[in-house]
């Protein structure tokens, strides 16, 4: 370690930026080694940076650092080496060597890769570090006896990459080998396809009649059927298993008719083979497996980084501070037992129902209410789980154990069970039942005709295959799938993901949009303030924020924010006071500065306050007040009102105070739709009553925990999220915030898209028609079947990739970027 | 024409090659991440002369 470095504190400006994060400078800068930062913080990671030799951070993409989590405490990760949490985490140990591979939300770029990879200069104990970039997550080995687990979360947290570890990290393991047996099977049937096809071209022109040719003929035969068979039994698995569960479960699920197509394509060539009556159809089969399983796995890709099915586990920390006899320990949270006393820190969340032990406490329960007011509690309070904490760490005692608390048992509430997507209620698999079910009797009819009637087995067996090669499901399956594929990318391209193909159907027919009121329709994090009473001055200004500086509650928090443009006062504020629940006062020099509510400051308010106060009064002398009101996202009111227009019934749920009654009433067109003071599971129970006495279908958007259950019960759940990765509640789909103005078009878009299957199927049925015609009579030899086959195909794929990108282009607007 | 025999045999071993090389590419490891190595290799190698201007 070096000696200390002089560190100074200055207020002039010198650059206009942080020379860690970029971020602008609000007030007092710190100068370290002829560089400004706007905090402590990321000085002290430039500081450990270049302590390092690592400073060519900053020469990749400049100042682009994550400035540490000022709520990082020293203790924080120590429950990391807890044996039995130690052992769930790492994923590989021998004893010496470990392996950790952890989610790292923050990493955003490439200097953030080039960092994170050089962690072994940071500690030698660090063997070696490997980022997956998609996946934003890291791989570090490192020595077991030179470093701690919790010393090397710290390590990472201290550079502003905080690992992100939740409950869920502990019960779920994936392992990426899937993956990998998805791209064997494509590679192997790839290649049985390409050789196949190269096998079967003499046939499709024709040559091969004398007497040499025969023998090559035979010997294409032999090597067909010799690559069909890793084919089949190996690339097409997945179709017969998921096939054989849908039977199982008594359904006819969308893999049958794929399944039962290449069972009778591929015993039909085998026959046809052996008996020496023609060469079978292994390419339509190799070639049709190979481009399904290649769907598949795109599908998979580009889902791989979103997370429909969270429960509360993700939210929760795996562990939390106990206190015994004066010792703090850590315990994994599944060991928390009714009667333990827990320390709650700042920012953090509540995991179980209990009692407040310290004098008081700030709760915000946005989660689990909405409501973004923080509540202040008493000593003997109550204070339910999914509340979280702001302010100086308190002492809980625990009441019920985190299973039974009260947002575990929402969780458990039915509509979390009920599976919405039943596979026999989808478009295509509707058409496509009556679909299979007529071309198997029309093709055993057939059959039965030309042997019984006709007395021709031969043109019997040819009729027969023919029929079933060229009525083949596939291109009505492509239709759905394709069209699904597209209209997935393109939503997906205006940062709208839908879940799968079910949800963007179930979208199409929603007529009643119900939105939640806190971060959906309000940007989070962000608050509107406005100032009410005897112009401030720039002194006054400075006074006031030198004062809410002083505080930590939420509100003197958002004053501080609103007034970012003001330096502090340097005078030094002295007698600093706050009285919970009040507000705050302190003497700057001779002023005293009182900051609070009504009755702190001494006016007499009129009761019904619609609006978050906060008054103002230097020297006894009442100037005015801010009003905080959430600030609402600036394309609400176009957006409501085009589904106005568009025949929607718009709701309003909010778990808030009702505010701003006249501007939502406008919107929401009456009074009546609009709904204040709903709990978890009004907003639920509300739903159900709109889809079960009204016979609505419904869209619900919302965020975060309290929203979980309605956005579970209704039809299409969409979960807004400023982070696709930070909070999403088992949803149908995740849109980005700044997208919310692009709803109506997305419900347009799910309809143009039912309607483009629709069209397709009948392209393809008016394929099938014309050419079971001609198979029925037996005048179609296998060989046109097998070429009429894929030009369906591609018609069919063309027709659908063009429709749905003509579609998006006319419901959406271009992309915002951002 | 007995030529023909000899090359389709071969080129099918060509091709089993091709298949077996990627086959082995996957279990490396080769397809886990497709976006971080063509980052990586763009991040240069320090010159280590350590003295470097960083002027903000």
């Amino acid at each position: 370690m070096k000696t200390q470095p002089h560190l100074k504190i200055k207020t002039a400006l010198t650059t206009q930026t942080c020379f860690h994060c970029g971020e602008y400078f609000k007030d007092e800068l710190v100068i370290f080694e002829e560089h400004s930062f706007c905090c402590q913080g990321c000085a002290t990671v430039f500081e450990i940076l270049q302590e390092n030799d690592l400073c060519r951070y900053y020469e990749i993409n400049g100042a682009i650092g994550i400035s540490p989590d000022k709520n990082l405490y020293e203790t924080k990760f120590d429950y990391l080496d807890l044996p039995e949490i130690a052992n769930k985490i790492l994923t590989f140990t021998d004893g010496h060597l470990s392996t950790v591979n952890w989610y790292i939300p923050k990493m955003h770029c490439s200097s953030c890769i080039w960092l994170l990879e050089q962690l072994n200069r940071l500690n030698p104990a660090i063997r070696s570090s490997i980022v997956n970039f998609p996946e934003k997550t890291v791989r570090i080995t490192f020595a077991t006896e030179q470093i701690k687990l919790s010393d090397l979360a710290k390590l990472i947290a201290h550079l502003g990459y905080e690992p992100y570890l939740s409950l869920d990290d502990l019960e779920t393991k994936k392992g990426a080998k899937w993956n990998r047996t998805r791209l064997y099977k494509i590679g192997v049937s790839g290649f049985a396809f390409g050789n196949i096809m190269m096998m079967s071209f003499p046939e499709y022109f024709h040559v091969g009649d004398s007497l040499a040719d025969q023998d090559l003929q035979y010997l294409f035969s032999v090597i067909n059927v010799a690559l069909s068979i890793p084919v089949f039994f190996y690339c097409a698995s997945d179709f017969f298993v998921s096939a054989w569960a849908g039977v199982k479960a008594k359904y006819l699920n969308i893999d049958l008719p794929i399944a039962l197509a290449l069972l009778s394509v591929y015993a039909n060539s085998l026959y046809q083979v052996f008996t020496n009556t023609g060469s079978g159809y292994f390419d339509s089969l190799a070639g049709a497996v190979f481009f399904m399983l290649l769907g598949r796995y795109f599908q998979d890709k580009t889902y791989a980084s979103l997370s429909f099915e969270r429960n509360y586990k993700s939210f929760f920390p795996i562990a939390i501070s106990k206190i015994t006899e004066e010792h703090e320990i850590k315990i994994p949270i599944t060991e928390l037992a009714t009667g333990d006393v827990i320390l709650i820190r700042n920012e953090e969340l509540i995991p179980a129902d209990a009692i407040l032990k310290s004098h008081s406490a700030h709760i915000n329960y946005s989660f689990v209410t909405g409501e973004a007011k923080p509540v202040t509690c008493k000593i003997g309070d109550t204070i339910y789980a999914g509340g979280k904490h702001l302010g100086p760490a308190i002492e809980l005692e625990v009441i019920k154990p985190v299973s039974q608390g009260y947002l575990t048992e929402l969780w458990n509430n039915d509509s979390f069970s009920i599976e919405k997507e039943n596979q026999r209620t989808t478009l295509a698999a509707r058409i496509n039942r009556y679909f299979s079910a007529s071309i198997l009797t029309l093709a055993f009819f057939t059959f039965i005709g030309w042997w019984v009637v006709g007395n021709n087995l031969t043109v019997a067996f040819n009729a027969f295959t023919t029929l079933l090669l060229v009525a083949c499901p596939c291109a009505l399956l492509l239709s759905a799938t394709f069209t699904n594929g597209n209209l997935i990318a393109l939503f997906g391209k205006y940062h709208f993901y839908p879940k799968n193909a079910h949800a963007m159907e179930r979208l199409a027919t929603v007529d009643t949009v119900v939105f939640d009121k806190t971060g959906t329709l309000t940007l989070s994090n962000k608050s509107e303030v406005q100032y009410h009473g005897t112009k401030l001055s720039i002194a006054d200004q400075k006074q006031i924020k030198s004062v809410v500086r002083q505080s930590s509650h939420p509100l003197s928090t958002t004053l501080y924010q609103h007034l970012e443009n003001i330096t502090t006062s340097k005078t030094v504020v002295s007698q600093f006071e706050e009285m919970k629940g009040a507000g705050i006062s302190a003497y700057i020099g001779q002023d005293f500065i009182k900051v609070g509510s009504a009755k702190w400051v001494g006016v007499i308010e009129e009761t019904h306050a619609q609006f978050t106060k906060v008054f103002v009064a230097i020297n006894h002398q009442v100037l005015g007040f801010f009003v905080i009101q959430s600030k609402y996202r600036p394309d609400l009111p176009s957006t409501i009102n085009t589904l106005n227009q568009d025949g929607f019934t718009t709701h309003l749920l909010s778990g808030d105070q009702p505010t701003d009654l006249a501007f939502l009433t406008k919107l929401f067109v009456k009074e009546s739709n609009l709904h204040f003071k709903q709990m978890p599971s009004d907003k639920l129970n509300f739903i159900k009553d709109l889809q079960e006495k009204k016979g609505r279908k419904v869209l619900m958007i919302g965020d975060g925990l309290n929203d979980a259950g309605a956005l579970s019960q209704s039809n299409v759940g969409v979960a807004v999220s400023d982070d696709s990765n930070s909070f999403t509640p088992s949803c149908d789909a995740i849109m980005e915030g700044f997208q919310l103005s692009q709803i109506p078009g997305f419900i347009l878009l799910a309809k143009a898209g039912q309607r483009i299957i629709k069209q397709s199927f009948s392209i393809s049925l008016l394929y099938n028609i014309i050419g079971i015609s001609f198979a029925i009579t037996g005048q179609l030899t296998p060989v046109v079947a097998a070429i009429l086959m894929p030009i369906s195909s591609i018609s069919v794929v063309l027709f659908t990739t063009i429709s749905t990108k003509i579609s998006a282009n006319k419901f959406l607007k271009t992309d915002q970027g951002q | 024409m007995s030529a023909l025999f000899v090359l389709i045999l071969a080129s099918l071993l060509v091709a089993l090659g091709f298949l077996f090389a990627f086959i082995w590419s996957v279990r490396k490891g080769h397809y886990d991440d497709e976006v971080t190595p063509s980052i990586r290799i763009l991040l240069d190698d320090e010159i280590s002369d350590k003295k470097q201007s960083l002027k903000p």
